[in-house]
């Protein structure tokens, strides 16, 4: 009985705890272990962002934080100059990728496995269904390949913020960004063989 | 529950002349990796095999002390290693067993004064001679863990349910060469926690590392009492825990047995009882 009111009152088991800690634990260990990984996310995103503005390529620093229940990655990408357009524009770009920490696995493996794969947004990759298919067909093959085009790019939600503290507004857009890239995921550990 | 694997991975030498040396590693101190070395040591002699124990955890010599042997130990690994000593002579026979021997570590010395090419020569030259080599590896992932595992060909990898033990577990597996895949021994579950779901279960554990699984020990007073004594658990005819290891060893020579039914995971007279007394 008194186990009743503790579970009541302190929520899940430790048990189920420690696992989800030590999922995500295990998660940033294994992000730290795979340099390689890191590097091509970093040129991937800087060829993005080259688009726009001239970055200095050479201070460029990606890192990877543990925050209370998810893993966030934290690009600095100082900018040199804007391009065409010359509107002034803060100095330093800060780009913060928060991804719920599933998405950022998913993201690690798309890149190991596909070398260079482009984590630029288009999903105009994504093939048309072929005009034989009815309705109801099509529909459901043009979901299910954008589902795949998400799952592999595992759409990291990329906002580009000024250094100066940001209005309460933004805050709640990416929260609402972020459910939604965790829910196009599913968790790396949870797949395993249970047989 | 996930299957016991029948037998190490990795293949045991071509050769049948040699004998098998297993790392026995944790990457975490005091999960048991020297009462695991111990009883697999004494379970396997005790089934006729020839084994030799080496311990490698240089400067915190225990594996003597859990075989309670500690007083007929001479000379030591790295007496050996720098020649000051044969190997004939540093081999302590075990009270109980004609079959097991072991190598103790130097008391004295640092983990760094080990030669690594001497120490798999070593290995080498104790598997012309034994069926098993068992090594016991020093916590942690330097020198010490990578010299205890240089002439290793086979792995076994102690943890226990908990966070920290698996995440070092998880960081060991990933530093043994890869053409060692490592087997896993769950250490001293308690399956009533597990039960209330405040333990990590077998499956968790593994859910995540996903070894081959030698076998679970559960925490059980009778290892500690053994401990205590000097008598390794697995030559306890009445404990479970030295039944478990027993297992373990027959797995490791390559006989085929079924899992039991997962510690902590509730048979069925449990789970027909909680259906009577209601559910908490």
């Amino acid at each position: 009985m008194f186990e009743f009111f503790t579970r009541l009152f302190r929520g899940e088991p430790s048990g189920q705890t420690a696992k989800e800690r030590l999922r995500l634990v295990l998660l940033s260990d294994h992000l730290a272990l795979a340099p390689d990984v890191v590097d091509a996310m970093k040129t991937d995103l800087l060829a993005v962002i080259s688009r726009y503005v001239e970055v200095d390529e050479a201070n460029v620093d990606v890192t990877f934080e543990q925050r209370d229940h998810e893993v966030a990655m934290l690009a600095n990408i100082p900018i040199r100059s804007m391009k065409e357009r010359e509107r002034p524009r803060p100095k330093v770009a800060s780009i913060v990728v928060f991804p719920k920490a599933e998405t950022i696995a998913t993201v690690g493996v798309a890149v190991e496995l596909e070398g260079s794969a482009p984590i630029a947004p288009p999903p105009d990759g994504v093939q048309a269904p072929a005009a034989s298919l009815t309705a109801d067909e099509s529909e459901k093959a043009q979901t299910a390949a954008a589902g795949d085009v998400a799952l592999a790019l595992g759409e990291p939600i990329v906002e580009v913020k000024s250094p100066a503290p940001k209005p309460r507004r933004r805050r709640r857009r990416k929260s609402a960004a972020r459910i939604a890239a965790q829910q196009a995921t599913r968790p790396p550990y949870e797949t395993s063989a249970q047989a | 529950m996930q299957e016991f694997a029948s037998e190490l991975t990795s293949a045991p030498p071509a050769e049948q002349t040699l004998g098998r040396a297993i790392v026995i590693t944790s990457g975490k101190g005091g999960v048991g990796k020297t009462t695991t070395a111990a009883n697999l040591g004494a379970a396997l002699a005790a089934r006729g095999a020839r084994v030799a124990l080496v311990d490698a955890d240089i400067g915190l010599r225990n594996l003597d002390i859990v075989l309670g042997l500690e007083s007929r130990v001479r000379y030591h690994l790295l007496d050996v290693l720098e020649e000051r000593a044969l190997l004939d002579d540093a081999l302590v026979r075990d009270k109980r067993s004609e079959n097991l021997f072991l190598l103790a570590a130097a008391q004295a010395r640092e983990k760094e004064d080990v030669d690594t090419e001497r120490m798999v020569a070593l290995v080498e030259s104790l598997r012309e001679r034994f069926e098993y080599v068992l090594i016991d590896s020093p916590a942690g992932i330097e020198l010490g863990f990578r010299n205890a595992a240089a002439g290793a060909q086979e792995a076994i990898i102690v943890c226990m349910p908990e966070v920290s033990s698996v995440r070092d577990a998880d960081r060991v597996v990933g530093l043994l060469p890869s053409s060692m895949r490592p087997a896993l021994i769950v250490n001293r579950l308690r399956p009533a926690l597990v039960r209330k779901g405040k333990m990590l279960s077998v499956d968790d554990v593994n859910g995540i590392l996903r070894l081959p699984l030698l076998g679970v020990i559960v925490d059980e007073p009778a290892v500690i009492v053994a401990a205590n004594r000097g008598e390794p658990v697995a030559l306890d005819a009445t404990s479970q825990t030295g039944a478990a290891y027993r297992e373990i060893a027959a797995r490791i020579a390559g006989e085929q047995i079924p899992a039991p039914a997962a510690p902590g995971e509730a048979g069925l007279f449990a789970k027909l009882g909680a259906l009577f007394r209601g559910r908490r």
